[in-house]
């Protein structure tokens, strides 16, 4: 027996493709923002991942440091590291905005960290980690910083000495790691006229410009322009130790906020990230619609301009399943030739977004199965019209 | 039977159509529209018939009854010697009884435009299940023996409007089947190609002894039947043709 489909199908190649190939922009679509929600989960874990931090430490009755502002003393890790369990700590700083680089405002998180403690770079792809105590910088590549860049940090221009991958924010920010006592300083440096203002004022002040006490007030001074603060404390566990036991010891002992990193992943990806994910999910789901409306119509318009070929057929003979059959397959082909035209297209243009736009294997499969599945369900309504055909249709003129 | 004139070609054989009071009631009620009252009719193998009357007047229905494709109200339908239709169809597969043992010649060609023009013919032998091989030799011997078959691999939007319609022709013998029904097949032919078509119709009905019904208005070759039925108001009337030659 002919395969009607196939001959149907290259009596109008052109056209037949050319369909698919506009169905196969709107599935490029669809995978985009799967992509889009993939990568928006991924940059979430992906800081998480990357510091290698088992229990995040925040400041008490907080969700911080990126859910909620977390503000802890910097020598708090000191009590925290002779809890049993805890074998690292490392304090880390962040802080989202603008740095000047060629002239040009460039989004980054600036993260403050200790070399060689939790929070650091997971790893390099360029250069060198950073061995100066000061003014030195590793960059993700997002930032298109190249090493040897110079880069202003409010008052300070910073070197870039190392290049790193994949390190961004939930924000899909850029990261930028220095040192973290420059960090602490760009967190909370305040302008000259304000600190020329809080000398004058503290020198005002007798009971702490004190003519008897020689060195006080250049002592408070010093104070109120420096910043002993960290974001969080980073703790890495000892093998065999459960990090939630690290983590409830640190709550109940030091009086701090502390999360594994589970629970991190957690409130990063179930409340920071939510309403974005949803709200991709919801668009996902109206694609999927309209896409499968599209199928449906095309299908249907297919059907009907094959109205009278379909009366012929069924009066010559031609069961009916043969031609629900060569309906569907025609939907399956336009679901298949969409599918790979909406792959390659999805994966050409997803590294152009500005955001990370991660493709996962299943996704894709998961996409398949759903494009067949719509294009069987959108065929119904060609088959039904096909079904109700007269065949007396033919006859008559 | 009404019968106002005896057949011009005396017949032996059992009759390949025997309709006898057939009629089909449209809608019910005081709308209803009795399309055919107590049609009769009486096809013998190898013969064509002219089943001719003016717009509404049931021809059309009773091409549709006899090809299976609606259901008369009443009376018999009588297919080579077997009782198809006697109040119920007999047949429980009618789309076989389409396939297998009616052709259907079309006022347009109505062929498949994605097949080519083998294919058209060969698709009806696939369906009654012959091998791909064996349903195109048949369809090759058929549009041999209507002067097409070297046209056989044209797609049909390069036939000509008379090579579609040998082809749509071919099609109808493909399953060699004892009667074919052709529905104004000669409309939109220009008067040549008419007659033609009407010589094919009239040689293949010698040849396969295929028992042929033209439904037709067609002023030029209406004189070329020996038989014609006029049907008037769903009622059928028989009478002689001219039976003229055709040049």
């Amino acid at each position: 027996m002919i395969n009607l489909a196939a001959r149907d199908i290259a009596h109008g190649v052109g056209r037949y493709v050319a369909t698919g190939f506009g169905l196969g922009l709107l599935i490029g679509v669809t995978l985009t923002m799967t992509g889009v929600y993939r990568g928006m989960v991924d940059d979430a874990q992906v800081l998480l991942r990357a510091t290698g931090a088992d229990v995040w430490v925040v400041q008490q009755h907080t969700l911080g440091p990126f859910a909620e502002p977390s503000s802890l003393h910097d020598d708090a890790y000191r009590s925290i590291r002779g809890l049993p369990g805890v074998v690292d700590t490392g304090n880390v700083a962040y802080l989202t905005m603008q740095v000047s680089h060629g002239g040009r405002p460039v989004r980054v998180m600036i993260a403050g960290y200790e070399p060689g403690r939790p929070g650091e770079p997971g790893y390099l792809t360029a250069g060198r980690p950073i061995t100066r105590s000061h003014y030195e910088a590793i960059a993700d590549e997002q930032t298109e910083f190249a090493i040897g860049d110079r880069v202003r940090i409010r008052r300070n221009d910073y070197t870039v000495v190392g290049l790193t991958r994949r390190m961004v924010t939930f924000g899909g920010d850029p990261m930028l790691f220095i040192p973290l006592k420059d960090a602490q300083e760009v967190q909370f440096l305040k302008d000259n006229d304000a600190i020329r203002n809080e000398r004058d004022r503290l020198a005002a002040n007798p009971s702490v410009n004190r003519p008897g006490v020689p060195g006080l007030l250049e002592t408070v001074q010093d104070l109120q322009t420096s910043n002993r603060s960290v974001n969080a404390v980073l703790v890495r566990v000892a093998p065999g130790w459960d990090p939630q036991v690290v983590a409830e010891n640190v709550k109940r002992w030091k009086h701090l906020q502390a999360f594994s990193a589970a629970d991190m992943q957690e409130l990063l990806v179930g409340t920071v990230i939510s309403r974005a994910a949803k709200q991709i999910g919801l668009f996902l789901l109206i694609l999927a619609f309209v896409s499968g409306a599209i199928v449906a119509f095309i299908v249907y318009t297919m059907t009907m301009a094959k109205l009278k070929e379909i009366a012929v057929l069924k009066l010559i003979g031609t069961r009916n399943r043969t031609i629900a059959g060569m309906i569907l397959q025609e939907a399956l082909g336009l679901g298949v030739i969409g599918f790979v035209v909406g792959k390659i297209a999805a994966t050409l243009w997803g590294p152009v977004f500005p955001r990370y736009v991660l493709l996962l294997n299943e996704d894709t499969a998961r996409a398949f199965v759903i494009t067949l599945v719509v294009c069987v369900v959108a065929s119904v309504i060609g088959i039904r019209a096909a079904l109700r055909v007269d065949p007396g249709e033919a006859i008559g003129g | 039977m009404a019968s106002t004139a005896l057949a011009a070609v005396p017949q032996t054989d059992a009759p390949a159509i025997q309709v006898e009071d057939l009629s089909k009631r449209f809608g019910s009620g005081p709308t209803a529209v009795d399309a055919l009252r107590a049609a009769n009719m009486t096809v013998y193998p190898g013969e064509v018939v002219g089943l001719i009357g003016p717009s509404g007047s049931g021809k059309t229905t009773l091409l549709k009854c006899l090809g299976a494709v609606i259901e008369p109200t009443a009376g018999r339908i009588t297919l080579g010697g077997e009782l198809v239709y006697d109040g119920a169809w007999r047949m429980r597969d009618l789309r076989e009884l389409r396939r297998d043992r009616i052709g259907f010649i079309f006022q347009a060609p109505y062929l498949i435009p994605f097949l080519d023009a083998t294919d058209n013919v060969a698709l009806l032998p696939m369906l009654a299940g012959q091998p791909n091989p064996a349903a195109r030799a048949r369809a090759g011997e058929i549009l041999e023996a209507l002067d097409v078959a070297h046209r056989g691999h044209a797609r049909v939007s390069e036939l000509s409007g008379g090579e579609q319609q040998r082809v749509s022709i071919a099609r109808a013998l493909a399953n060699k089947p004892p009667i074919i029904l052709a529905d104004e097949p000669t409309a939109p032919l220009d008067s040549v190609r008419a007659l033609t078509v009407v010589r094919i119709l009239n040689r293949l009905a010698r040849e396969y002894r295929t028992a042929i019904i033209v439904v037709t208005h067609d002023e030029k070759i209406i004189p070329t039947f020996r038989r014609i039925y006029h049907i008037r108001d769903g009622r059928t009337v028989e009478e002689a043709g001219e039976g003229r030659p055709i040049e």
